[in-house]
């Protein structure tokens, strides 16, 4: 039978139908609660507004602000100078660590094992107050100059703390290529060298995009704790302008400053990984 | 002084100082624990719910907590909690003398943290359980509370295993951080000790190392864990 014939046009047509009513959707627990926990976040952002818009006092502001701004500063050059050195500090650690030999394995592991074990706390405290106990030896070697600054050893230990993070990072995403990419690179006869830059980089760097934004979040996050030893960044200027004031919006500023910029930098991130992802999506 | 005397328990060395601090962290740690994760398991259920108002307050909150530096959250908290008690005592006509104890501040604090970030790990497990799950066992009759605790959950618990595991090393690093606020954890203990023998390195490197013995520690029991989940797969 042809199947063009077998439609057989209807002698009238069905007239417009209206679109089916949507049943009104029934009060359930789920329903209470959602609206009731809405109504909650609805609560506190309009107290919150109303409580910095009537305690909004212009000197205050006009004191405070450029304090927070140089914080603003403060943290986004420390983080920014110890990923870059974290970073290019943890390609030999992540070579180590993928190579054969057992020595370099071993003390490639351990760097990373200390330094993801421990808080970033403790590392910060053991190189900013603990090397003080080497003044006379730090002194010898000229290095004193450098670890009498709560700055420098801040940006030391972060350098040291990210470089054993991201060493992982760079480990797994290399690990996350299959083995068949090196092995029909050499198949080719393409040396190692190439074979990595040119095959092996470009896949692993689309895998360690994401956890690499996840690294610079935690930084920015973590950076926090330098208020501690007297580094004022956004942190540390809140710290200075709450016991001066005693007045808790110093915290709130700071808290919304946090949320935009990592929700910036996530931002950023989607739209990074859309873009460099976008041969892969069928 | 030397190292053994300054380690050491009693009234010269400060051993038992330290020891009451790895007691403090551990304690907050294993306190933190079970909030964290009841918070986490329901704003997970509540990111999956059909609900779209549970699933946009959901969102809010672990945008929140996991935007801010866990050091502001603790402080907030702290303050916040500190000052709102003070102003709810004062227009009820007590004393304003109140003090929140900073165990149970960085408790709040930390298990907030943890249970956004938890969430994402049980939102993804649950994501991982295919549907056929929840039809096997509606059709074998099973109610649906039924269904999630006797079918879903124990499948869920076992994917979240090891995003959990993570998440705890990441709670015990940060107790460090209650120190800030006041609580005798093992840093500031340590740093006490540091301040008054004046040996910075010794005692800051022994926190360094109890960290350390103490994520092993952690290591070693979540290892016993998972063997302890794989004994199924095992026995096949």
């Amino acid at each position: 039978m042809n199947h063009a014939q077998a439609y057989v046009a209807p002698a009238e047509l069905i007239p417009e139908q209206p679109a089916p009513e949507i049943a009104g959707k029934p009060w359930n627990a789920t329903r209470a609660w959602g609206y009731g926990l809405i109504l909650f976040w609805i609560v506190v952002v309009v107290a919150l507004a109303a409580w910095l818009i009537t305690g909004y006092d212009p000197a205050k502001i006009e004191r405070y602000a450029p304090r927070y701004w140089n914080g603003l500063l403060t943290t986004l050059t420390l983080v920014s100078i110890s990923i870059v050195l974290g970073a290019i500090l943890s390609l030999p650690i992540a070579y180590a660590r993928m190579s054969d030999n057992r020595l370099l394995n071993g003390i490639s592991y351990s760097y990373v094992y200390l330094f993801r074990g421990t808080p970033l706390l403790a590392q910060l405290f053991l190189i900013y107050y603990g090397l003080g106990s080497f003044r006379e030896q730090l002194e010898a070697v000229g290095l004193w100059l450098f670890f009498r600054d709560a700055w420098n050893c801040a940006l030391f230990a972060f350098t040291l703390n990210t470089a054993a993070y991201q060493a992982e990072i760079v480990r797994g995403a290399v690990r996350s290529v299959p083995n068949g990419q090196w092995e029909g690179a050499a198949a080719l006869g393409i040396n190692r060298l190439q074979t990595f830059r040119k095959i092996i980089a470009p896949q692993a760097m689309i895998v360690a995009l994401r956890p690499y934004g996840n690294e610079i979040i935690l930084m920015i996050k973590g950076s926090a704790i330098v208020a501690l030893i007297t580094v004022f960044d956004l942190m540390g200027e809140t710290r200075r302008a709450f016991s001066r004031t005693f007045d808790f919006q110093t915290y709130i500023y700071a808290a919304i400053f946090y949320l935009i910029i990592v929700e910036i930098l996530r931002n950023i991130w989607n739209w990074l990984e859309k873009r460099l992802t976008r041969h892969l999506v069928r | 002084m030397d190292v053994w005397t300054l380690i050491s328990f009693g009234d010269q060395g400060w051993g038992d100082e330290i020891a009451w601090g790895v007691l403090v962290t551990v304690s907050l740690a294993l306190a933190t624990l079970p909030l964290g994760l009841a918070l986490g398991f329901f704003i997970a259920l509540a990111k999956q719910s059909r609900e779209p108002t549970l699933r946009i307050s959901a969102e809010i909150y672990t945008t929140i907590f996991r935007g801010l530096p866990e050091l502001l959250t603790l402080f907030i908290i702290f303050f916040g909690l500190q000052i709102g008690i003070q102003q709810i005592a004062r227009a009820m006509g007590f004393s304003s003398g109140i003090e929140i104890n900073a165990f149970v501040a960085g408790m709040i604090a930390l298990g907030i943290v943890f249970s956004s970030y938890a969430s994402e790990v049980f939102l993804s497990a649950f994501r991982a359980i295919p549907k056929g799950q929840y039809e096997g066992g509606y059709a074998v009759g099973l109610p649906h509370g039924k269904v999630m605790r006797l079918v879903v959950l124990p499948q869920v618990i076992k994917i979240a295993l090891p995003g959990l595991t993570n998440l705890w090393m990441i709670l015990l690093k940060d107790t460090a951080l209650v120190s800030a606020i006041g609580l005798s954890d093992i840093v500031r203990q340590t740093g006490i000790a540091a301040r008054v023998t004046k040996e910075a390195f010794l005692f800051y490197g022994i926190a360094f190392i109890l960290f350390l013995v103490l994520a092993l520690l952690s290591s070693i029991v979540i290892n016993r864990i998972e063997k302890y989940g794989e004994r199924a797969e095992q026995a096949r």
